[in-house]
């Protein structure tokens, strides 16, 4: 009996969902609320209200009706967060996920429902829009691959820096952020003297800690969210000293903005993202300038993250490709994948449009980190290198050679590296 | 337990005369679900109820019957998920072998048993808190084996298209055929454990929890009572396992992570632990308030961020009010409505 008044609440649930009209379009925004991304995630959820806001949430001559399906990280709770928004809260657009491995799990999960639209928000795995990508997933935004190119060069060229330990997050974004770094590290003629990878959500990080070695030049970090605020933490407790090298999401600003004087080691830190705080462009500031006026100072980040950014970005995307179609989502919404397919869309990252893989190919900026006069920390963009393609700029068959993204890949001597 | 005793020569005509009213309605409704729920709530809210609840109700068995609270269940249906990943066919050919599934289904099925077994056997010589941080120990050792194991395990990425045979030609991981796969799965397990309770076996294991020194000096081995119940539980599990492994098409390290572990334990104690039922409704529960959570928090006006804060919240509401939860506050009801019962027991009949 029990189980059939369960059953009555949750028809009864469904029916809000049921009485959409044809005049609004909904739109689920797929985004991790909890574990280690979480105030990213909030970032991202926040830009996606910006964007919509700034168009009077009205996109293609019909009313944008958002839904919140809030995930943790994990591919399972992504898979049935997008089941419930398309099931059960009829959603037509899934805008998301925000994590690496949630993305591929959707990449597979929107060739169920080719009817539909995904659109990224700010997963960054290689092989979502890589290997077998589906027809109806589009990321506008860059993946971890392409976040990483720049940065090794710089470190070479610039820094000097020849000889690096690298630690990252064991799972797909951070085997693919790297891959981006060890590309450019190792064309450049760089040492990866040893690779350490440690899980996602972690909170020890003694053991890895203790296996650094001490004659390299500097040490890599590509992790983030709350592992990179323990891991900086513990790093210092341990006494270590090393010059830091950081991935994309590590010196974030939901990293730069955190509470505590572990941050404080990052300075000087540089990294690469597709993201820079100080990018002159008169779009990039006046974006920044919508965001700080749309929230009050303590409900939002001094800066957009990158994970805002990237919800930001694909939710502009999604806007000019409603507007382009005039809201017609019919017919399976051909003509809307069409229309995105060959989207030329205006952000405040310049201008983005998809590869034959529906992957964004653009701008990315190589930051180091500094500390402002009040004690706070920035990004200040120290190199930038545009038009980065989803091969790092390699003919495809030559990135494919090289091998999926993983712990032993790219093979540091095979580019040209030590 | 008033249910599991027995009673007066159990004929197969007095069985059927036994079941009580409630049941056929619920069976009844149970079977007509797809003429009224959305595809939605068959495959994500009732089929995660059905497969939860075996692997609740395993634990059951154990605590239930035997006393003895293991945090090895998710573990072990995590494990029968990964073989048939390994075994049978998955989106990662380099590690998956394609065995065909009369063949990847049975040994998933042994190897967790075995493992449950072996798990069982280091468990079964302690007692209480003891037996809870064995289990656990084994549980978290599991999951970080997997996530680092690239070689089998595939690491932290798992594995991704483990779907269904198509057994007479149908998709399994559809809706309605997946809703009846597990509603048939699930009322197996329940018939057998209400089975495996009558028996001399059950009985005897009962008499275990009970009292050990006594039936140890009737001559029964404690012992391999409680090991056998490890096998017998994890059978159930690894059933569980393989059906959680089809309806998310993937399993991962997380699969069996350590809030999964626990929430097992929790669906157990708030559906109930004395009755097989009671797992079954701690999981409808635990469903409903996973995917809803976030809508609630909506309709009352908060953010949708803190959506486990409202899982937490209705779990500490439901072992607040009931110790032995729902079917504890059902049984409550029952005694208060009809003083003439036992209300210790609080049997039905």
């Amino acid at each position: 009996m029990k189980r059939f008044i369960g059953a009555a609440a949750a028809l009864a649930l469904m029916l809000p969902g049921a009485a959409a009209a044809q005049d609004t379009i909904k739109v689920g925004i797929l985004v991790a609320t909890e574990g280690a991304f979480a105030a990213g995630g909030a970032d991202g959820i926040r830009n996606v209200e910006l964007a919509l806001k700034q168009v009077g949430n009205m996109a293609g001559g019909k009313k944008i009706e958002t839904v919140v399906a809030p995930t943790d990280t994990t591919p399972a709770t992504a898979t049935r967060m997008a089941r419930k928004l398309i099931e059960q809260d009829k959603v037509d657009i899934i805008l998301g996920p925000l994590s690496g491995s949630e993305g591929i799990a959707m990449r597979d999960y929107s060739k169920t429902v080719p009817d539909k639209t995904v659109i990224n928000g700010i997963s960054g795995a290689l092989e979502t829009t890589w290997v077998d990508p589906s027809p109806n997933f589009f990321r506008f935004n860059l993946d971890g691959a392409q976040w990483g190119a720049g940065l090794g060069d710089y470190v070479v060229n610039k820094k000097g820096w020849k000889k690096v330990a690298t630690v990252s997050a064991d799972y797909s974004f951070g085997y693919t952020n790297f891959l981006g770094f060890a590309v450019g590290f190792c064309k450049a003629g760089g040492e990866l003297v040893e690779r350490l990878w440690v899980p996602l959500g972690s909170s020890d990080f003694a053991g890895v800690i203790a296996k650094l070695p001490d004659d390299v030049d500097a040490i890599y970090l590509g992790v983030g969210g709350t592992d990179a605020i323990n891991f900086l933490n513990q790093y210092q407790q341990a006494g270590g000293k090393a010059k830091l090298i950081g991935g994309s999401i590590m010196a974030d600003p939901t990293v730069l903005n955190s509470k505590g004087k572990a941050k404080d080691a990052l300075i000087g830190t540089p990294t690469s993202g597709w993201v820079a705080n100080d990018n002159p462009a008169p779009e990039w500031q006046a974006y920044v300038k919508a965001y700080q006026e749309a929230f009050p100072a303590d409900k939002r980040l001094p800066s957009p993250s990158l994970f805002g950014v990237g919800y930001y970005v694909n939710a502009l995307a999604m806007i000019a490709g409603l507007n382009e179609v005039k809201g017609d989502l019919s017919d399976g919404q051909k003509k809307f994948h069409a229309a995105l397919s060959k989207l030329k869309v205006k952000t405040p990252l310049g201008e983005i449009s998809l590869n034959e893989n529906r992957q964004a190919s653009g701008s990315v900026f190589v930051t180091e980190v500094s500390a402002n006069p009040d004690g706070s920390l920035s990004n200040k963009m120290v190199a930038r290198v545009d038009n980065v393609t989803q091969t790092l700029g390699m003919t495809a068959d030559a990135f494919r050679a090289m091998g999926l993204p993983s712990r032993t890949t790219p093979d540091c001597k095979a580019l040209g590296g030590k | 337990m008033a249910d599991v005793l027995p009673r007066s020569e159990p004929g197969r005509l007095i069985v059927l005369e036994r079941i009580p009213p409630a049941a056929w309605v619920l069976g009844v409704l149970l079977l007509a679900m797809p003429a009224f729920a959305s595809n939605f709530v068959l495959y994500q809210i009732f089929g995660w109820s059905f497969i939860l609840g075996m692997i609740a109700l395993s634990l059951m068995v154990l605590a239930g019957y035997g006393g003895m609270v293991s945090l090895i269940q998710m573990t072990v249906a995590a494990l029968a998920g990964y073989v048939v990943a390994i075994l049978g066919t998955s989106g990662v050919p380099q590690i998956s072998l394609g065995w065909p599934w009369w063949l990847h289904i049975p040994l998933a099925i042994v190897i967790a048993m075995l493992f449950g077994t072996l798990v069982g056997a280091l468990a079964v010589r302690t007692e209480g808190i003891y037996t809870i941080m064995i289990t656990l120990a084994i549980a978290a050792a599991f999951f970080y084996f997997t996530r680092q194991n690239y070689g089998i395990f595939n690491g932290y990425t798992g594995f991704n298209n483990v779907i269904p045979p198509r057994w007479f030609d149908i998709d399994w991981r559809q809706s309605v055929p997946f809703y009846y796969l597990t509603l048939a799965c699930a009322t197996l397990s329940y018939l057998a454990v209400v089975w495996i309770g009558r028996t001399p076996f059950g009985l005897a294991l009962q008499g275990v929890r009970d009292n050990p020194r006594r039936m140890s000096a009737l001559g029964f081995s404690v012992t391999a009572h409680r090991i056998l119940a490890y096998t017998f539980a994890s059978v159930i599990a690894a059933f569980g396992g393989i059906l959680l492994v089809w309806q998310n098409a993937q399993v991962v390290p997380g699969t069996a992570g350590i809030p999964q572990v626990i929430d097992i334990l929790v669906i157990a104690v708030v559906g109930g632990l004395r009755r097989p039922i009671g797992p079954f409704i701690g999981a409808f529960i635990y469903a409903i308030l996973s995917v809803f959570s976030s809508d609630i928090l909506h309709a009352i006006g908060m953010s949708g961020e803190r959506f486990k804060l409202v899982v937490g919240l209705g779990f500490l509401a439901v072992v607040g009010f009931s110790p032995d939860g729902v079917l504890g506050l059902w049984d409550r009801y029952q005694a208060r409505r009809e003083t003439n019962r036992d209300a210790l027991l609080g049997g039905r009949r």
